[in-house]
């Protein structure tokens, strides 16, 4: 390719992300910035898909920026060469380019004025198509067909699936009296506002079925927990006793929470049904107990306790029994989150005055201190448990970052409008 | 127990306050003038009818006026120059049946802010157990915490540190 169709490919792009950024609502926007990329990534060549262009352009875009995005695939360039799910390739061609894999497709119109997208993806070595998807989808919904996409991308080049499709909620601190709960997709576009509230809220946590959210509110100037419905907007107290109400958790389930309440007297653990109805009380001493985490199976609690002396992670039977001492090293360990297959931890831990991201196979105890930052908070696993997003601070400002389990990749997620806290990513789109 | 030596302007108007109702209703109550300076301050808080406390409460001169229990670092034990300030507050509320207290627990920014919102309960229920001892009842008193949530002091460092270390005493009409 000549120099100058570099240029104007390069023009186009920049007119497109001009025009891109006056269609954005720039209050509250999330902006993602990778900051570390895994050591072996994968070459994928996203090609032109045909049809309309300019909806093709948002597809394609999308499926690149996602892929890169995940740290563990770089884009190949594909000058601008326009194939379809029906075109041949000629894998030499792109073999030369050093793409191992390849994806091309079509956004076509389908009945009542919507589209459907389609794509293919081939295994460049081996001269095969790896598979392919149809999805009928509209104008409007154009970025979420590129989502989907690269989620099959994802599973099919890595055996694990993607997490594209997926929502993130988290707490916006807008002002000095203005807190907002905004839910977004995973690329921190397409924000939305659940609520908005003149006191703090925290520790937002998704129902397993994606439709609701618990979280504590300081509306009633003290903590309350809450559970929301996203869709209607229709918020039930699930506890609201005497006394501090919070650190909601679901159980895998979606029958019961796990709530810390103080009614009888510091902070316990009980389990509650979810429409806050038949507490139950679990620890009975005298210590801190809070901070609770469903194992995946339902049927252990991890919680934090300093019962010990310091603040420390334990776990119990979801009875309230056999309780064991999980975290030794150091003298505090906060805020246990379970991996999705259960092997993982992901914790806060201070270490050297600082308060970082960690990692502990739970099988062997070995513990892996992801981040050097100073102020970790607030871990919360994605659906396919490859990362961990926190919040963290930035030049004063709260940002949240999510980090691989490895701690190699890195992305950055920060908002123009003020801080951002109280990361809570949701479950898997089905 | 240490007797309370209370200066007696300041008993005079405990006693005035302790028979007159709940506030917001008090247009008919002598106010004492040796207090000197406004008699009633105003109480308006968001979403709450503006209930008037009796000035025995706000009066800056007041022992009643301040409100605040300062805490050393990762500590909940109510520290020796705070026990008059309790005990003025708990024989207020042993004398004003009426009034009901929302003690509100505080911590520094540092760490996981449920395990701070943990630290500020145990701070509130320790100014409650003090309270309940010195008199005050059970169901006038309702401890919670705010954690890290809400600052006094919005800065970085152990000067912003030490003002958010806190419990705060709120009556009716203030919370």
């Amino acid at each position: 390719m000549s120099r100058f169709a570099i240029k104007l490919r390069f023009l186009r792009l920049l007119a497109f992300a001009a025009f891109a950024v006056l269609l954005t609502p720039a209050r509250g926007q999330l902006t993602v910035e990778i900051t570390g990329a895994g050591a072996n990534r994968i070459p994928v060549a996203i090609a032109e898909f045909g049809g309309d262009a300019a909806s093709s352009r948002i597809v394609t875009s999308v499926i690149r920026a996602d892929l890169e995005r995940s740290g563990l695939f770089r884009m190949v360039d594909t000058s601008g060469v326009v194939m379809t799910e029906a075109t041949s390739p000629v894998f030499g061609d792109w073999k030369s380019r050093g793409a191992d894999a390849l994806a091309a497709g079509s956004i076509g119109a389908s009945d009542n004025g919507r589209q459907e997208a389609r794509f293919r993806l081939y295994d460049v070595n081996k001269q095969t198509a790896l598979g392919g998807s149809a999805f009928v989808t509209s104008k409007t919904m154009l970025r979420a067909a590129g989502h989907r996409i690269a989620d099959i991308i994802y599973e099919k080049l890595t055996g694990e699936p993607g997490v594209f499709s997926t929502r993130v909620a988290y707490v916006v601190r807008a002002g000095a009296a203005r807190y907002e709960l905004h839910i977004a997709d995973a690329d921190g576009q397409n924000a939305q506002v659940a609520l908005i509230s003149r006191e703090p809220i925290i520790s937002p946590s998704w129902s397993p079925d994606g439709g609701r959210l618990a979280y504590v509110s300081f509306e009633n100037k003290k903590p309350v927990v809450y559970v929301h419905s996203l869709a209607s907007g229709k918020r039930v107290v699930v506890a609201n006793f005497k006394g501090s109400n919070s650190a909601p958790a679901w159980s895998p389930d979606g029958r019961r929470l796990a709530v810390v309440l103080s009614k009888d007297g510091g902070s316990q653990i009980f389990l509650v049904n979810a429409d806050g109805s038949g507490a139950q009380r679990l620890t009975t001493d005298t210590a801190i107990n809070t901070e609770p985490n469903f194992s995946p199976d339902g049927q252990h609690l991890y919680f934090t306790s300093d019962r010990g002396g310091s603040p420390q992670i334990y776990r119990m039977n979801i009875g309230g029994g056999d309780v064991q001492r999980v975290s030794f090293e150091g003298t505090y360990n906060v805020s246990p989150r379970i991996s999705p297959d259960g092997r993982s931890m992901a914790f806060i831990s201070r270490r050297d005055g600082g308060f970082r991201l960690s990692v502990m196979d739970l099988a062997s105890r070995q513990v892996q201190v992801l981040t050097d930052s100073n102020k970790d908070e607030s871990p919360t696993f994605s659906p396919n448990g490859r990362m961990v997003l926190i919040a963290t601070e930035m030049g004063g400002r709260g940002v949240l970052s999510a980090v691989s389990l490895d701690g190699r990749i890195k992305q950055r997620l920060s908002i123009s409008a003020g801080d951002v806290r109280e990361p809570a990513w949701g479950p898997f789109n089905r | 127990m240490k007797r309370l030596v209370i200066p007696a302007t300041l008993a005079l108007l405990i006693a005035a306050c302790s028979s007159t109702p709940e506030g917001g209703d008090q247009s008919g109550a002598p106010v004492e003038s040796r207090a000197g300076g406004p008699s009633v301050a105003t109480v308006t808080t968001g979403g709450v009818d503006g209930g008037r406390l009796p000035a025995v409460l706000t009066d800056p001169k007041s022992i009643l006026s301040k409100r605040s229990v300062y805490f050393d670092y990762d500590s909940y034990e109510v520290k020796a120059e705070y026990k008059d300030l309790v005990t003025a507050h708990a024989k207020f509320l042993t004398e004003n049946r009426q009034f009901r207290m929302l003690i509100q627990g505080n911590t520094d920014e540092r760490g996981s802010r449920e395990y701070n919102l943990a630290l500020g309960q145990k701070r509130a229920d320790a100014i409650k157990k003090m309270m309940a001892l010195l008199g005050a009842r059970e169901d006038q008193l309702e401890a919670v915490s705010l954690g890290e949530e809400k600052p006094k002091n919005e800065g970085h460092g152990e000067a912003a540190w030490a003002e958010n270390r806190r419990g705060d005493m709120l009556y009716s009409g203030e919370f």
